[in-house]
């Protein structure tokens, strides 16, 4: 995971709510074992004419070019600014997987599903949550102007001469930003984990 | 005073990480072929083992075939990356030493049906699965949520989580129910009402003297879809209904019993515990409800028109692709829409109670000519015997439905039962999203009951 203080890039509006996962990745592309190479079927159902499947290869599909992930200079987005509820439904982390191996680095919306927020923080993609107002800033500017800039040390969004703050818990954006693993970081107090357990067979034998 | 929710969590807590974050024990992890192998292979590549075996179930069901007949072998899978993936479970499951129901066990089936019935979930217990249904299992009052692979790695690896806890939202049921409203109904309604990002950042607790009045099978219909309502925690508290269901379910000797049921009975939210949201719903106003668009709260009262658009709306966008997609014209009635397949299954609707229902619409009746394919698929091994012990597999299939063997099928479309562009299906599953159940099929969300009505009908049917 690469370490980074700022995020640059273009940035595509997706004017929807409620994106759910399997727009992200549908469920055919679950079918692999790998935990990389979902980017060329990131929005598949959106970006294609046709169906396929893991092993189909790109340059046989057919582009839906009307989508603005097709179109230049959106082809190469970092950031997607959508609305309210955004990675609902399937637990699926293989939408944070399309969307990152994609080159995205950050989705901007009015909320998130909570599975799905999760899900960002493991791969260093960042959500971030804006309210009604301040997403419609962020929107308005990308019309005008396709790229943005995001701080992640002074966690704002910077456009023209105004800089839109945003709420991120400090540890979960220390993970995206040290790429630092979890299960050495939990297994580094495993004591506590062993000292639960022989509490908990004591209170409730029945579990084994 | 404390909400069911704050006790479980409160009894699961290892240690407070600080800021907000909590390392919580996980009692039961369920495993799948498509959420796993990529954290499978985190933990070998860390050199590590399951931290406790026991925890642990899995068995294939997102990607089985559900035509398997008799005799059936993993080889005659068509779909060759399907057949990876459930030839890499079987490894993983081996190479760990996971007990699984394998593709030929007969208990195997979907997770979140396969759990309850044979006793691995219990009330009081943390349950997680890299599978957003897993909010199905809080019908036993038990702390269960969906994850993702990074955190499925996590738990095998750990027994843990490291989480923040969610906020209180009660939603209290209440009032008696028309006889054509089912759980199912019930759980659309409630959807449609908070919307699909109602219960995000929450656990919902559904109570009241409806949910005290279901069976364990229409309260986890309920539970399966508060993920629906954004909510990956739905709970509902432990009574005599859950302990009767889990008599012959679990196996242990008298005094643990005896002791277990003590704890269990402390399982419901103290009387004047502190909801950071409630809200209260009379059932007795619902009519039966059936989804028009993309999205579970695009739903409408079955004798109802899609949505007339509106410019001046935040909603105008969505809902203009919705009706798109689903091949509708803004005002048209829902019942007039030809639907032609119907599917009955998922691990909402695809336990007894709900074949039952639908062998008691279609009895003696044939499906519509509109219909070209009706497909049951039971939610377990156990379910189809049961449903064969009852004949109900005759009523199926002389109505002309086609009766499968267990899996997710049609709910996801991942296996070959799926959708064309431009079906209409009447389906009990969980989801109407674009693609769902296959490119460019358009679903509609249903009870068992309306889906049966819709396959004699072959369109929703008038009073």
């Amino acid at each position: 995971m690469s370490e980074f203080k700022n995020i640059s890039g273009i940035a595509c509006i997706l004017d929807i709510d409620n994106i759910d996962t399997d727009q992200i990745i549908p469920t055919e592309y679950l079918k692999s074992i790998k935990k990389f190479g979902f980017g060329e079927f990131l929005f598949d159902g959106w970006r294609y004419h046709d169906i396929a499947n893991i092993n189909t290869p790109t340059s046989s599909r057919s582009l839906n070019q009307d989508f603005i992930l097709n179109q230049a200079p959106f082809n190469e987005s970092k950031i997607i600014i959508t609305g309210k509820n955004f990675g609902c439904g399937s637990s699926r982390e293989h939408a944070v997987w399309a969307l990152r191996d994609f080159g995205i680095e950050t989705v901007i919306a009015e909320s998130f599903g909570d599975i799905f927020y999760n899900n960002c923080f493991k791969n260093g993609v960042l959500p971030i949550a804006l309210n009604q107002d301040k997403l419609l800033m962020v929107k308005d500017h990308v019309s005008n102007e396709s790229k943005l800039h995001i701080s992640l040390a002074d966690k704002n969004i910077v456009i023209k001469n105004e800089k839109i703050a945003f709420e991120v818990d400090s540890g979960m954006l220390d993970m995206i930003i040290t790429g630092q693993d979890e299960v050495d970081i939990t297994l580094s107090i495993s004591d506590k984990i062993k000292s639960y357990e022989s509490n908990r067979l004591k209170q409730k034998p029945w579990l084994n | 005073m404390k909400t069911l929710y704050d006790k479980l969590w409160d009894d699961h807590v290892v240690e407070d990480l600080g800021s907000g974050d909590h390392l919580v024990y996980i009692d039961r992890h369920f495993l799948h072929e498509v959420t796993s192998p990529q954290a499978f292979d985190g933990i070998s590549k860390k050199n590590l083992k399951p931290w406790r075996l026991a925890a642990n179930i899995a068995t294939p069901d997102h990607n089985v075939p559900t035509a398997r007949g008799q005799n059936f072998e993993l080889e005659s899978i068509e779909d060759e990356v399907s057949k990876i993936q459930i030839i890499e479970l079987d490894r993983n499951c081996n190479k760990f030493d996971i007990p699984q129901f394998d593709i030929n066990s007969e208990k195997q089936g979907i997770v979140h049906v396969v759990g309850p019935e044979n006793g691995f979930t219990l009330p009081g217990m943390t349950i997680v699965c890299g599978d957003s249904h897993t909010s199905t299992h809080g019908a036993f009052a038990a702390l269960s949520m969906g994850i993702g692979t990074s955190e499925v790695e996590h738990v095998l690896a750990t027994q843990c989580l490291r989480i923040k806890k969610l906020k209180n939202f009660r939603i209290n049921l209440l009032g008696c129910p028309r006889p054509d409203v089912t759980s199912k109904d019930v759980i659309l309604y409630v959807i449609r009402s908070i919307g699909t990002d109602g219960g995000t950042g929450h656990a919902i607790e559904f109570s009241g003297d409806y949910i005290s009045s279901l069976s364990m099978e229409s309260r986890m219909t309920i539970c399966n879809m508060s993920i629906e309502a954004g909510a990956k925690v739905g709970l509902i508290a432990f009574d005599k209904i859950t302990e009767s269901y889990l008599s012959d379910k679990v196996q242990l000797d008298k005094s643990e019993y005896d002791k277990a049921l003590e704890y269990w009975k402390s399982l419901s939210s103290d009387s004047n515990a502190k909801f950071d949201k409630e809200i209260e719903i009379d059932v007795s106003k619902i009519k039966p409800q059936v989804s028009w668009g993309t999205s579970p709260e695009m739903t409408s009262d079955y004798d109802s028109c899609v949505p007339e658009l509106d410019q001046n709306s935040d909603k105008y966008s969505t809902y203009k692709k919705a009706i798109e997609y689903m091949g509708l014209k803004e005002r048209e009635k829902l019942s007039d829409l030809t639907f032609n397949k119907v599917f009955v299954g998922s691990c909402t609707n695809s336990r007894i109670e709900d074949l039952r229902s639908v062998a008691a619409e279609i009895k003696d009746k044939r499906i519509s000519e509109s219909i070209e394919e009706a497909l049951i698929v039971p939610g377990s091994g156990q379910v189809k015997l049961q449903a064969e012990k009852e004949g109900l597999d005759k009523i199926f299939i002389e109505a002309g439905f086609s009766w499968r063997d267990p899996g997710c099928s049609m709910c996801l479309g991942m296996n070959e039962d799926k959708l064309s562009p431009g079906d209409r299906c009447a389906s009990t599953s969980n989801r109407n999203f674009e693609g769902r159940q296959g490119h460019m099929g358009r679903t509609h969300l249903v009870s068992p009951m309306m889906a049966a009505r819709i396959a004699i009908h072959g369109g929703i049917p008038h009073e």
